[in-house]
């Protein structure tokens, strides 16, 4: 029986870049930015980062291939470096490789850096590329986008409990307003506007019945840890936070070819979870996990994620969303910092901007005392890469 | 006895009434006759039409028995790369088999037709698909805009349980300059319309169904349909009235209906005679293009046992009017549309992971578990059930005739489309197995969970720069 990474490895520096349409920033910009941040944060210096791990998404749009790109960026002394992609997961499993690379014994201090320059395609939404998902795929596959992926999640959803458009999309558009609060009184997010649940249902369609505020920004972004080992962690500061558990599932095939799969949840989020919540002890993610950053990069991926992760009975997560349960006020605030939805989407750097938003939140060092969640235990960060029917998803906990 | 032992039609969903045509572009012409034309869809083309009236022709039928395959067209996708071969790649059939494309001249339906016969006769195949079809390409605002229409038609020839033998024919060939196309040009010329009328429509049809009386001594009279084209409806008439035909024996030319549809012209008008067909009727059937083909069947009792074929009638009644003219130049490509820059974006085909995998691209085949029995797309070798997981223990599976259901849909205005927004989802089939597929020919707001969808072959894309047509297989509302 493996023993798991509970307790194993600490961050003891973080930092995370403003996201946005950084039009003036290139990708090597920001990863100095966060960089910077972090070994600040962290009080270490260059020559003590022993390894690294770097995670990049859409390679060709930015950095290229390989990890040359973040060991030129900060003139790293000839150390390990190793490339991470894993879609959206792809920060997360930085992060991951960084905490097993220390928690091996075989290095000290790791960097985990994750990086995605998205605006420089000239047009709005993710960069299309045909050969996402491989040749074959890209010969038989429709010409899905993100959008309508994850639209086909949310009219499964609606059609399998029952709720009509103007209901599921009154639902949606809680989960989109509330994201909006957190995300306008956060210095670093992208979209800095509360928006009504009228703007949002009212806003154009993207992909039926997802309207333009149902999606996330894209933007340009960086963010960094530093992870240690947990027995060495209070001598670099005193209240390192600690790596619970990291775990990710991807799809097997049986959501998109067989026909037992509902289409109304994340086979991979559940799944992702349970892995996760054995490896942290965690009985009752309901009640024990404080707060959550989850991969909110439509409105109906939230929803349907706090059914995933048992937040929320199956089902019913519209009540919860109506009684306020995932409110930055509520008893379990979710996208406390804005989410996807305030920060946009650059892929490899989300996974590491939650794990930022949970370690700063736990440390009580949340920028404004209005945004700050009173004493939080455990943080949960979420990702999912791909499509509803074939996917990826990670989940990390962080804690005290 | 060699005959027909099926057939099958198709006529896309598309109208467009000759009126919408004239209002757009009438300063350019006279007035049309009155009437619309079928119009192919954005995807379609006279291969993906090829195919739907071969799959309507072979359904009922096993398809093991197919050893031939011919195409007529004047409107091929591809000038190398034999589209006959495709076709029966895409219909799923065997590799022993022979293939050949009759084209550049719309007499090539009858002459495919012909020479399936005579393949047959000299027991050189057993079993001959013929195809014909065209959805060819008309300059905005030429004569031919509103003459041409776009459909396909199919016919299984072979020698045992015919439903009309092959009686006999007759042709003529004449290097009639009516109207012509050079190779790498993209529309048509033609000379003028009184020429075409008078110096040869009006004359080789009643020239080559003159001859066919002659040779075997028949009176016009014996026929209860005779097909001819029906380019001009008073030189239609006046053919007629010189054979001494009756106006009740000649078969609805379908020129209001559907358009002049060149190759497939004659072949169609022989399945609508063959739809109403009783046992011992005599239906006499010529082509026009570059001189004539005449033909005479006798329907025998099997035409009772043909039954479910859309054919022509059906596919006449299931449509939808395309009011916009702006629209039907974007999906011929004769306007330029701007896509974005995220729909210009493509990559060159692989054309040998193509050929790999041709029958998962263009036969829509998987593999059913033979230990689970779990049909699943595209072709697995580990079975994607979960309690089974054997590996290698499959065999091949099509899914293009099988019926499904929506699992679930959107409608996308942010993917790239031609005609947006871009409608896809997720089928599972009746049966088992489950994929993702673009919809076609459906509106956003008629589809539903749950919907009963069919498979439909389509062009995916046109690659310019690697010239390359891309096919696949989409789902649509089951057409009635």
């Amino acid at each position: 029986m493996a023993e798991g990474i509970k307790d194993k490895v600490a961050i003891i520096g973080m930092g995370c870049t403003k996201f946005g349409e950084l039009w003036d920033k290139s990708a090597d910009d920001l990863m100095v930015d966060a960089y910077k941040e972090c070994i600040e944060d962290a009080g270490i210096e260059k020559k003590d980062i022993n390894a690294a791990w770097f995670g990049v998404h859409f390679e060709e749009q930015s950095v290229g291939k390989g990890a040359t790109s973040l060991a030129l960026a900060l003139k790293l002394p000839f150390i390990p470096v190793t490339r991470t992609e894993n879609f959206c997961a792809t920060a997360t499993e930085a992060f991951r490789g960084a905490c097993y690379g220390v928690a091996s014994g075989a290095y000290d201090i790791a960097l985990a850096l994750g990086v995605e320059k998205l605006k420089d395609t000239g047009y709005g939404g993710l960069p299309g590329n045909p050969g996402l998902m491989g040749t074959k795929n890209a010969l038989i596959m429709p010409k899905l986008t993100a959008p309508g992926a994850f639209a086909m999640l949310a009219t499964r959803y609606f059609s399998v409990y029952g709720l009509s458009p103007e209901e599921g999309k009154r639902m949606l558009a809680k989960v989109s307003a509330k994201s909006h609060y957190n995300g306008a009184r956060n210095p670093k997010a992208h979209l800095r506007r509360e928006v009504t649940e009228e703007q949002i249902i009212n806003a154009p369609i993207i992909a039926w019945p997802l309207g333009l505020f149902d999606c996330c920004g894209v933007s340009d972004g960086a963010a960094a840890a530093i992870v240690t080992r947990a027995d060495m962690a209070k001598k670099f500061r005193p209240d390192p936070v600690y790596v619970k558990t990291l775990q990710i599932a991807l799809s097997s095939g049986e959501e998109l070819m067989y026909t037992k799969w509902d289409g109304a949840h994340v086979e991979t989020g559940y799944r992702a979870g349970m892995l996760a919540y054995k490896e942290a002890g965690i009985k009752n993610p309901r009640e024990e996990i404080s707060m959550a950053e989850v991969h909110d990069c439509f409105s109906i991926t939230e929803a349907v994620t706090m059914e995933d992760l048992q937040f929320s009975p199956r089902g019913k997560v519209k009540e919860d969303i109506e009684a306020g349960r995932f409110n930055l006020d509520g008893p379990q605030p979710i996208q406390p910092d804005g989410g996807l939805k305030c920060f946009g989407h650059p892929i490899g750097a989300s996974g590491l901007r939650m794990l930022y938003e949970m370690y700063k939140q736990l440390q009580g060092k949340a920028q404004l005392p209005e945004r700050q969640i009173k004493n939080p235990r455990l943080g949960l960060t979420h990702n999912m890469g791909g499509f509803p029917a074939m996917n990826i998803v990670s989940v990390a906990i962080i804690g005290l | 006895m060699v005959g027909i032992k099926s057939y099958g039609a198709y006529i896309p969903r598309y109208r467009m009434n000759h009126n919408t045509i004239f209002t757009a572009v009438g300063f350019l012409g006279t007035f049309p006759p009155p009437g619309e034309n079928a119009v192919a869809n954005h995807d379609e083309d006279a291969l993906s039409m090829a195919v739907a009236a071969g799959i309507d022709c072979l359904s009922g039928m096993k398809r093991e028995i197919v050893d031939g395959l011919y195409l007529a067209t004047t409107s091929q996708p591809y000038m190398v790369r034999q589209n006959s071969a495709l076709i029966a790649t895409a219909l799923d059939l065997q590799a022993n088999m022979r293939t050949a494309d009759f084209i550049g001249s719309t007499k090539s339906g009858t002459t495919a037709l012909l020479s399936a016969f005579d393949t047959v006769r000299g027991e050189m195949s057993s079993n001959i698909l013929v195809c014909a079809s065209d959805c060819r390409l008309s300059k905005p605002g030429s004569p031919q805009e509103s003459l041409y229409g776009d459909g396909a038609a199919s016919l299984l020839v072979g020698s045992d349980d015919v439903i009309a033998t092959f009686e006999g024919s007759y042709s003529v060939s004449y290097d009639f300059p009516d109207r012509w196309r050079a190779s790498g040009e993209k529309f048509e010329h033609a000379w003028e319309d009184r020429f075409i009328r008078d110096s040869g429509y009006s004359q080789f049809i009643p020239e080559v169904i003159s001859g066919l009386l002659k040779k075997y001594n028949l009176n016009i009279k014996d026929f209860t349909k005779i097909a001819y084209p029906g380019l001009y409806a008073r030189g239609h008439g006046a053919i007629a009235k010189q054979l001494g035909a009756d106006p009740g024996q000649l078969q609805d030319t379908l020129l209001s209906t559907v358009g002049d549809t060149g190759s497939a012209s004659p072949l169609m008008m022989l399945v609508a005679a063959l739809e109403d067909a009783k046992p011992g009727d005599k239906i006499l059937v010529a082509s026009f293009g570059n001189g004539s083909d005449a033909l005479f069947f006798q329907v025998t009792e099997r035409i009772e046992n043909i039954k479910g074929k859309r054919a022509v009638k059906k596919h006449l009644n299931s449509k939808k009017e395309l009011t916009s003219y702006e629209k039907y130049l974007a999906f011929r490509n004769l306007a330029p549309m701007d896509l974005g820059m995220r729909g210009e974006i493509s990559i060159r085909t692989p054309m040998s992971a193509l050929f790999r995998e041709r029958k998962v691209v263009l036969a829509l085949c998987g593999s059913k578990c033979k230990k689970c029995g779990t049909p699943q797309y595209p072709y697995q070798r580990v079975c994607v059930n979960p309690d089974c997981g054997a590996i290698d223990q499959m065999e091949d599976y099509r899914f293009s005739d099988k019926k499904g259901v929506v699992f679930t849909y959107t409608g996308d205005n942010l993917a790239a489309s031609i005609d947006p927004p871009s409608v896809y989802g997720l089928v599972d089939f009746d049966g088992g197995g489950r994929f993702w597929f673009d919809f076609v020919d459906c509106d956003l707001d008629s589809v539903k969970v749950g919907m009963p969808v069919e498979m439909t072959f389509r062009r995916r894309y046109v690659d310019e720069s690697g010239g390359v047509h891309g096919y696949s297989w989409k789902a649509m509302p089951i057409r009635a």
